[in-house]
């Protein structure tokens, strides 16, 4: 059964072929996003394909597969009456299947639910990044609201970090709010004795 | 009462206006609504999210709701439009060489020479290979089928003598750029961009081909439609005072400054300014043009859900997807526009209801008073750019006559 992966995403792409590869399920092109989508598919003759849910070429690809003579067997997209739960996941996860018509239910199953997965995954990933990045950046703030302090009321550091919590606290803020704020100030009055 | 909420999808189009207005302006609020907003980039998506429930309604090209509803490439989905989000607004833009090779001038020209200009330079590319190439955004869409209709009424056959394939609005710049597409049917401000870049002009106004013609319209599945009823009619209030607001040329920059945002349509608040107050730039350059009805917000009863509108967009299904014509199928798309729920949820506003569900389409050319349940209505020329008249109870005859 060859599947075809569109995304525009090319770690994500990686991601769900090695889930696929790790099924058994080897015979996968990749389309590359930046090219001639139609004409990849076109060569590809793929039985499944599935696409990131927010690709821009969806429309197009549609009616590809609706207008198309190329392909042996028309193209649909995967709606399971059966198991309206199944595509709902799907759309949800952000992908979207098309398979050929005549293909049965047993063996496309098992390919949308591991593309589901894969894609929940990538988001988790992707979550969890931004949040590894946004402690970061908080860190990277609060310490140089810290050095402010220290400098401006000439106190140690721990005294300082002291006046940023207890400003939290008081106006139940976050304390990466308060940092913020004294960073800015700095820099629009820094300069102001 | 309680904030009734709705998650209304929609793509970044200067004619996505009244649900963004309804929201920012306080207009759902007054009636109890809360409106979300989810953009997306295309048509498939906004549908699929609409289907499986990601969002409560939609933002959406009309003959899209209807081929839902009708089951065409997937399982059938009953839907409901209880109001029209708004008329034409669309245009034709050719790429810099067809221009040139059509000698179009710095005007909207006619619709029938221009064709004839056409027709003749189709006549000079008699293979395959070199065929004319227009871009519409999507298959069921009213670009399609204005610009079908328009090319067939003028002796071009749209699948046989030029290619029509479906390109996504924000790249329909570069293709023309790159002579992969010598023309496009898109919305604003789509044809402006082309025009700007200098790789465009624009030759007709859609407008132009049917004077009324029916283009995005808010989309629901049926079944929110019932479960929620009294929402959705507060919903269709909120959206009936935005569009007041919107046609109200004191109000033309702040809507255009509002959509304009880059969470709305993320665009050049100069090109939604002139869509919005009518003003066309055909040219790089030039002069705006002002073409009074170019988009269709608000008057005469414009979010009005015509049966009979929805029945034209039908028939034109079946005229290009080479269907036979199906009594049941053609009242399942008619039933898909809600006049019911529009009257129910205006009774009692300022709003001039008619008293038909359905009319003649195309047959009026000159403004006539209508027969209404509720205030005076007014209809303006509806006309199509050929003369025909569109009878919704006899879609067999009219398809038969047609070129």
């Amino acid at each position: 059964m060859r599947i075809a992966i569109i995304d525009t995403s090319t770690t994500r792409a990686a991601i769900i072929s090695d889930g696929l590869r790790e099924a058994g399920l080897d015979d996968l092109v990749l389309i590359d996003p930046g090219g001639a989508l139609v004409r990849q598919v076109e060569a590809a003759q793929p039985e499944v394909v599935l696409i990131n849910l927010e690709n821009p070429s969806r429309d197009l690809l549609e009616d590809f597969f609706a207008m198309s003579r190329a392909l042996a067997r028309p193209i649909a997209m995967f709606v399971d009456q059966s198991d309206a739960e199944a595509t709902g996941a799907a759309i949800d996860a952000g992908v979207s299947a098309y398979v050929v018509d005549g293909l049965s239910k047993q063996r496309i199953k098992p390919v949308i639910d591991l593309a589901v997965r894969r894609f929940q995954a990538f988001s988790r990933l992707q979550r969890e990044l931004d949040e590894a990045k946004n402690a970061l950046a908080e860190r990277a703030v609060i310490d140089k609201a810290k050095a402010i302090l220290m400098k401006r009321r000439q106190v140690d550091e721990p005294a300082a970090y002291a006046l940023l919590r207890g400003q939290a606290m008081r106006t139940n803020r976050r304390i990466s709010e308060i940092a913020e704020a004294i960073v800015t100030s700095e820099a629009l009055m820094g300069d102001m004795e | 009462m309680s904030a009734e909420s709705f998650r209304i999808g929609f793509l970044p189009l200067v004619d996505a206006a009244l649900p963004i207005l309804a929201r920012e302006l306080g207009f759902a609020a007054r009636e109890g609504v809360e409106i979300e907003l989810v953009r997306d980039m295309t048509w498939a998506t906004v549908r699929d999210r609409l289907l499986f429930g990601q969002t409560d309604a939609a933002h959406m090209i009309a003959p899209l709701a209807i081929a839902t509803a009708l089951g065409r490439d997937r399982p059938p989905v009953p839907m409901a439009v209880p109001f029209v989000l708004g008329l034409n607004g669309n245009a034709v833009t050719f790429s810099a060489a067809l221009s040139q090779e059509l000698s179009l001038g710095n005007e909207l020209g006619d619709p029938s020479e221009i064709g004839a200009a056409l027709r003749r330079a189709v006549a000079a590319r008699p293979t395959a290979a070199g065929r004319l190439r227009f871009g519409v955004v999507h298959r069921y869409s009213s670009h399609n089928y204005m610009l079908r209709y328009w090319l067939a009424g003028v002796g071009i056959r749209p699948d046989e003598d030029v290619e029509i394939v479906v390109a996504s609005p924000p790249f329909a710049a570069d293709a023309l750029a790159a002579g992969e597409l010598d023309g496009i049917c898109v919305g604003e401000p789509w044809n402006s961009i082309a025009v700007e870049r200098g790789v465009g002009r624009i030759a007709l106004a859609t407008a132009q081909i049917w004077r009324r013609g029916v283009e995005k319209v808010l989309a629901m599945r049926s079944e929110i439609a019932d479960e929620r009823r009294d929402a959705v009619e507060a919903l269709v209030r909120a959206l009936h005072h935005a569009a007041a607001h919107f046609v109200e040329p004191a109000n033309a920059g702040e809507c255009a400054h509002l959509l304009a945002r880059p969470e709305y349509l993320d665009a050049s608040q100069d090109a939604i300014l002139r869509a919005i107050t009518d003003r066309i730039r055909v040219t790089p350059g030039s002069e705006p043009i002002h073409y009074p009805d170019f988009m269709f917000q608000y008057r005469e009863a414009a979010n009005f859900p015509w049966r009979s509108q929805a029945a034209w967009l039908y028939s034109q299904m079946i005229r290009w997807d080479s269907g036979r014509y199906s009594e049941s199928d053609a009242a399942t798309a008619a039933g898909v526009f809600r006049p019911d729920i529009y009257r129910a949820a205006l009774t009692g506003t300022t709003a001039p209801l008619p008293g038909a569900s359905s009319k003649l389409e195309g047959g009026l050319g000159e403004p006539i008073g209508a027969g209404s349940v509720q205030g005076r209505l007014m209809l303006g020329s509806d006309r199509f750019f050929d003369g025909r008249a569109f009878d919704p109870d006899d879609i067999e005859s009219y398809l038969a006559d047609l070129p």
